[in-house]
């Protein structure tokens, strides 16, 4: 039996060792050597990884490793990175009046994302992830032009700081519009409903509703609708209605009318976090100029040009 | 060679490797299994000291060693005037502000496929080289290949020519035998630098970054690629060496499935050369013996150290260094050239038969080639004709989907819209972007464009090199209705690039 030892397959010449299976036997063709070695380090290396780094599945967690790495901590650390990177940032933002953050574009760019980001974790379960509010519940479309409050940069943030109708604040911003059920009969009403209408250009209104409103109604909306941002009263003469423009919500409105809570953010957020919350805010599309005396905040055309040409921020290389 | 040639004498591991009693199903005396062999399961690398030689064929071996090299380690130090607003260096791929520049061409990230193009062509390339000379890359153009012959010239001028190497191989280990050896990977290591360190000169700005590197102050992953490199280089070239081609690139067994009949091999024309036998014997029996005198040189030369008279084999990278040692011998025995030689099997069966020998440049005339060279060649030309006519002025347009529509104060409704304004030139440029399509009255104003400046149109500067992001608000009055409409940017400069892009405007109640 030892003769077949060395039997050589002759189309390869190379050694046979001997095993067969219906005929087609094995060559031998040996492992070059380092291909061992290769195997024995890394058996080798996983024993270093285990001491090192988690490993073994234990009933609530893994082993921990001696170099206490975990992803969870890793993690963390580089949110904490984040932050510190951001101290900077914030502390700019903290340092500079909210009227004149738009005259420092790169700080107003990132105000605005970081109000971007706090949005979506504080308000968009009323106002809507697009910030357009919901019709139905009475809560404000925030991109648009027209503001019930005010929509200033500076006035926003003192909303959100502050809050409508907020128990938490004394400075929130309160006022009640007077419930005028009773008061009016139903033609009354019918006539009133008739004339703010009107006022937005839906039909030709009436004597009657004219006379109503001038003695009811326009010490706060004004004799041409256009309401008061300091008393919080709506415009009546625009497009745009917190709780729609039918009749019969006009009629609830004057009979018995809604006032929408904002909470303050003062007692939840920091600050700064506000001041970004209103840069964002103000920064949909609808807000509104701020009004100063001083020259140097309010940009003039070729400013606004010069601004135009030499601003960088914004762009990305993609 | 045999593969029992190559059975080493079982080491003291090894020997712990053979008796793991390892036994095999059959083992045991089937009907019709043999007794297991007793061989070692693992072999040992045999070493390879492969013999100085020179010809046609080193010489071009050597040509395209210096050229490929001087590429690699030259390329990064090439400079490229592109203006204030680009790096100068003529070949950078720059990862951090993702462009890649290569001397007048410019590739952003949105035309990867300039690169994968370029990919696609080196892989049709090597389609097309195999197709036509073989196996060509491995012989002479694969970095493991270069790296290897570079190394080896190392060993030779150090340690001398094979018999030396050889000699100081089974020597004893003594304070010559350390000097010679730590000298050699000395050597070795400083290639291996050399080599990983001028890989990450093109990442970067290679003279600030050769500093940056000598000073400390470079980034961790450029040190990290360097260590690896360099590692790697000098793991593979100086001690894996043929290993890498025969044990690790998947490349020799493509390569394989793709070679037939009329691929030019490197080939040993047995028919001429057997039966072989030495000088003396041949000249005293010349009927009984071939050409070949079976000198060994063939062998003492390869890189691989195969023998090349066994046949076609994986491990053979036809480099043709046995042609240049195998001519020589012919020369010197006074018999024709060519014993060892390129060739294709048709080749050699014609021949075989009797047919005079064929030029092997005609192997490379035959359909499979050309269709290659078509493929190839009409990838490149597409690829330079967009590279050619390509727009340096670019507009995308996305509209707000929450909310799509803003109703204003005065009834007008308000769309808005991210546009990304892109400019590949390496100047800052005025761009003009203007309202196509919309009812009278509509206008357009930006995130920095305030809406008491809304018009139509607006101008708007884009830096250098860049893409501007700007937020837009398009307008149209109440009571008008609209729907699809364009946004048209046009380059403010003499070029006048223009790019339309449609999009929605969308109106309350639907359109």
């Amino acid at each position: 039996m030892m003769a077949d030892k060395n039997r050589v397959d002759e189309p390869t010449g190379t050694e046979l060792v001997g095993h067969e299976w219906d005929g087609i036997e094995e060559l031998n063709t040996p492992l070059p050597r380092w291909w061992l070695w290769t195997f024995y380090a890394t058996i080798a290396w996983s024993a270093v990884y285990v001491v090192l780094y988690p490993a073994w599945p234990m009933v609530s967690q893994a082993t921990e490793g001696v170099l206490g790495w975990s992803s969870r901590g890793a993690l963390a650390d580089e949110m904490t990175a984040a932050d510190m990177a951001r101290v900077s940032t914030f502390e700019r933002i903290a340092a500079t009046e909210i009227t004149k953050l738009s005259a420092d574009p790169e700080l107003m760019g990132q105000a605005i994302a970081g109000g971007a980001a706090a949005f979506k974790q504080h308000c968009i379960q009323c106002h809507g992830a697009g910030a357009a509010g919901y019709e139905q519940y009475g809560y404000p479309n925030l991109n648009d032009d027209d503001w019930i409050w005010g929509g200033e940069i500076g006035e926003i943030e003192y909303t959100l700081t502050h809050g409508i109708r907020w128990d938490g604040s004394d400075e929130t911003r309160i006022t009640y519009m007077p419930a005028f059920e009773g008061i009016f009969d139903r033609a009354q009403v019918d006539a009133l409903v008739g004339h703010v209408l009107s006022l937005s250009g839906n039909g030709s209104g009436n004597a009657a509703g004219a006379e109503l409103y001038a003695a009811n109604c326009a010490a706060c909306h004004q004799p041409s609708g256009a309401g008061d941002h300091a008393q919080g009263a709506p415009a009546l003469n625009d497009a745009i209605w917190l709780y729609g423009k039918s009749e019969a919500s006009i009629r609830q409105q004057i009979l018995a009318p809604r006032h929408g809570v904002m909470p303050g953010w003062s007692d939840k957020l920091d600050p700064v976090t506000i001041r970004m919350l209103a840069a964002y805010v103000h920064s949909r599309g609808g807000g509104e100029e701020t009004i100063s005396d001083t020259p140097a905040a309010e940009p003039d055309e070729p400013d606004v040009a010069q601004a135009e040409v030499s601003g960088a921020e914004g762009n990305d290389r993609l | 060679m045999t593969a029992s040639d190559q059975l080493q004498q079982p080491g003291k591991w090894a020997d712990a490797l053979d008796k793991t009693g390892v036994t095999r199903a059959d083992s045991s005396g089937g009907p019709t299994g043999g007794p297991p062999v007793d061989g070692p399961l693992y072999e040992k690398r045999k070493s390879v000291h492969n013999k100085r030689i020179d010809g046609p064929f080193r010489r071009f071996k050597w040509l395209v060693m210096v050229v490929t090299l001087a590429i690699y380690y030259v390329t990064p130090w090439l400079r490229w005037d592109r203006g204030p607003y680009a790096p100068d260096q003529a070949v950078l791929i720059d990862l951090a502000n993702r462009r890649f520049y290569m001397f007048d061409i410019e590739i952003w990230p949105h035309e990867f496929y300039f690169v994968a193009g370029l990919l696609i062509m080196a892989g049709i390339g090597l389609f097309l080289v195999t197709s036509a000379v073989g196996r060509a890359w491995c012989g002479y153009a694969c970095p493991q290949t270069v790296w290897t012959d570079l190394f080896q010239h190392v060993d030779r001028f150090i340690d001398g020519d094979r018999n030396a190497r050889m000699r100081l191989d089974k020597a004893p280990w003594g304070p010559s035998k350390i000097a010679r050896r730590g000298g050699k990977w000395g050597i070795y290591l400083l290639i291996s630098l050399v080599t990983g360190g001028a890989w990450i000169l093109y990442f970067a700005d290679a003279p600030t970054l050769f500093a940056e590197f000598f000073f400390g102050t470079a980034s961790p992953v450029a040190y990290m690629t360097v260590a690896v490199l360099t590692g790697t280089t000098f793991w593979l070239g100086g001690f894996m060496r043929e290993q890498v081609c025969i044990y690790m690139c998947p490349w020799p067994r493509i390569q394989a499935a793709m070679l037939d009949e009329q691929s030019l091999i490197v080939t040993y024309k047995d028919w001429r050369g057997e039966q072989r036998g030495s000088l003396k014997k041949a000249q005293k029996e010349p009927e009984k013996f071939g050409d070949c005198i079976d000198c060994r040189e063939c062998v003492a030369v390869c890189p691989t150290g195969i023998d090349i008279r066994e046949g076609q084999q994986v491990g053979c990278i036809t480099c043709a260094l046995c042609i240049d040692a195998c001519d020589r011998v012919m020369k010197d025995i006074g018999r024709p050239r060519g014993l060892i030689d390129y060739a294709t099997l048709d080749q050699c069966e014609a021949e075989a038969a009797g047919a005079p020998a064929t030029p092997a440049w005609k192997a490379l005339l035959r359909p499979r080639t050309f269709i290659y060279f078509g493929i190839w060649g009409g990838i490149g030309a597409a690829m330079l004709f967009a590279l050619g006519t390509r727009s340096h002025t670019d507009l995308t347009v996305s509209p707000d989907r929450n909310p799509a529509f803003m109703l204003l104060k005065d009834g007008s409704v308000r769309n808005a819209y991210t546009l990304r304004l892109r400019n590949m030139e390496g100047r800052p440029r005025d761009m003009e972007i203007a309202l196509a399509g919309l009812p009278e009255g509509a206008v357009l104003w930006t995130d920095r464009i305030g809406s008491d400046a809304a018009a139509p149109a607006q101008t708007i500067a884009v830096p250098a090199d860049e893409t501007r992001v700007v937020r837009a608000y398009v307008t149209v009055p109440a009571g008008s209705a609209a729907d699809q409409f364009s946004f048209e940017l046009t380059s403010l400069d003499e070029q006048r690039e223009k790019d339309t892009v449609p999009t929605t405007f969308a109106m309350p109640g639907g359109n």
